[in-house]
């Protein structure tokens, strides 16, 4: 456990280390947070109460997707990448004979990453955001608990659904299609673009009910208090049976690629 | 020039060479970008599920200043596009690489890598340019034809020149290309939007500061016979080159002097 640790540490420092990019990176979220907080001020002037968010609601939606983009890697982005190259490049061979699980570590690294681009790239917009605009922030201690439950929660399953995209790099020469479809799911499914309620009829319906909807609508809606009483239990029990399911899957193709790996000496 | 251009066309058709050697991964990537934009304008659409008019706009009205916004922005983003890496060249120190060959360094660093998958947003911005083009009842006139080409190439060039001056950002703050984003990426967002839209000062600063408003704001509201929120006249909307030409010139001092002043990291 210790082992996990001190690698989850590693992953926020590593991402810590990049200053200049974090500072380019707060930069252009808030660029993106106002535009888009423009459009939704237009959208929601006319027809308030649209998906059930008043204006506030709408605006704080906005800055939230700007402060989970990267903390729940919306559009996906993190160790998927050199997960795959280390793949592709038999480097993999190292990380099996770790003494620690291949999964288990890149999860710990990941919240580590998450952890840092929550803090360095989601508070600083969203506080930009909450002086230029009226948003809706939790007055209750316990929202902004559930809010945290539901973020790490998020980040699991966006971790889980990454590690399958990487994995496939197993049976794929080149994983940029794979990458690709996995950037493009989570930028349109997760709400990112536009809050899944306000995705008409089956389409909504099949977008709430997919895995992305754990990365940014459901702690959106924990944080906006949508989801009180038993209606936050089931969405926390939404998000965590996704993680289970994903994770399980992701056990169960690591040990089937792990057996097709072949290391060649040299 | 002359010589400049043949040098990018010579190792961008490399680059198309190498890339057709994966014929599945190209359609696939090319399906993608394609699909990415498509995104952007379905949510759009959605937004107009809600709504008859953003901001006064209707509709097909929003898909002519989108249309031309990213075209615009597809054309500079397939030709310079890989002018986003020079950071990373800097960085790892195969930039140095760039400076002993005999072409320039500009026309190395845009064709780097040379993604013909690109061509996917230009394609789906000329569609919803099409699409735009034919629903509207728009009085036609002579001058209202040749704007509408003129203003996407000026467009074009203006986020070329966007792309030129943000890679000398990146000489001296390697990692800071997102900052470059937020006027690319970030630009095609904000004009793919009515101006009405957004607050008074924001219009003014990218019409008069970041003059974003030549590329498609100001040629498309003329074309729709619509009053600017900030008040000039009518003739504006014809400056777009003009605006493309004066970016481009800057865009073009800054490199020279960037590239004068770049002190490779080393090794």
């Amino acid at each position: 456990m210790r082992v996990y640790a001190v690698v989850a540490a590693g992953g926020f420092r590593r991402h810590a280390t990049y200053r200049m990019a974090t500072m380019a990176g707060i930069f252009t979220n808030t660029v993106f947070g106002f535009i888009i907080a423009y459009t939704y001020t237009a959208l929601w002037a006319e027809r308030p109460d649209l998906g059930g968010y008043d204006t506030a609601q709408a605006l704080t939606y906005v800055w939230l997707g700007q402060a989970l983009l990267m903390t729940c890697s919306l559009m996906g982005g993190g160790f998927e990448n050199e997960l795959m190259e280390r793949i592709r490049t038999g480097d993999i061979a190292i990380d099996l004979y770790r003494p620690a699980d291949l999964q288990c570590w890149y999860l710990a690294g990941d919240l580590g990453r998450a952890a840092f681009n929550f803090l360095g790239r989601g508070v600083v917009p969203m506080t930009i955001g909450a002086f230029a605009f009226d948003l809706a922030l939790p007055v209750s201690p316990w929202t902004w608990l559930a809010f945290l439950v539901s973020l790490a929660l998020g980040v699991v399953v966006s971790f889980a659904v990454r590690f399958l995209v990487a994995l496939a790099a197993f049976w794929l020469m080149d994983g940029a299609g794979v990458l690709q479809i996995s950037f493009l799911t989570g930028l349109f499914f997760s709400g990112l673009l536009l809050p899944l309620n306000l995705f008409p009829g089956l389409l909504g319906e099949v977008a709430r009910a997919l895995p992305w909807s754990a990365f940014l609508q459901v702690p959106a809606d924990v944080f906006l208090g949508e989801r009180t009483g038993w209606d936050l239990v089931g969405a926390l029990a939404f998000q965590a049976g996704w993680a289970l399911v994903l994770l399980s899957t992701g056990r169960v193709l690591q040990s089937v690629a792990t057996r097709r790996v072949v290391v060649q000496g040299g | 020039m002359v010589e400049g251009v043949r040098a990018y066309r010579l190792i961008a058709g490399m680059w198309i060479r190498s890339t057709m050697a994966y014929r599945a991964s190209f359609a696939m990537t090319t399906l993608g970008n394609f699909l990415a934009t498509v995104f952007d304008f379905v949510t759009i659409m959605l937004m107009f599920g809600h709504v008859d008019a953003l901001g006064g706009y209707s509709l097909p009205e929003t898909a002519l200043l989108y249309g031309m916004a990213a075209t615009a922005f597809g054309l500079a983003d397939l030709l310079l596009g890989s002018l986003d890496r020079i950071g990373e060249r800097v960085r790892d120190g195969t930039f140095d690489t760039l400076l002993v060959r005999p072409v320039p360094v500009l026309v190395q660093v845009a064709a780097d890598r040379f993604a013909l998958r690109r061509v996917g947003r230009i394609i789906q911005g000329l569609m919803v340019l099409g699409y735009a083009l034919v629903v509207l009842d728009i009085d036609w006139t002579p001058l209202k034809v040749l704007l509408v080409p003129l203003a996407v190439v000026s467009g074009g060039a203006f986020f070329g020149a966007v792309y030129v001056g943000g890679s000398v950002v990146q000489f001296f703050a390697q990692d800071a290309a997102q900052v470059q984003n937020s006027f690319t990426y970030g630009g095609q967002t904000l004009l793919q939007y009515p101006p009405s839209v957004f607050a008074r000062e924001l219009v003014r600063g990218v019409t008069f500061v970041v003059p974003l408003a030549f590329v498609s704001w100001l040629p498309a509201l003329y074309v729709l016979g619509r009053e600017y929120p900030v008040a000039l006249p009518e003739w504006v909307a014809f400056l777009s080159p003009l605006v493309a030409a004066g970016c481009g010139l800057l865009a073009g001092l800054a490199w020279r002097a960037g590239l004068r002043a770049y002190r490779s990291t080393g090794s």
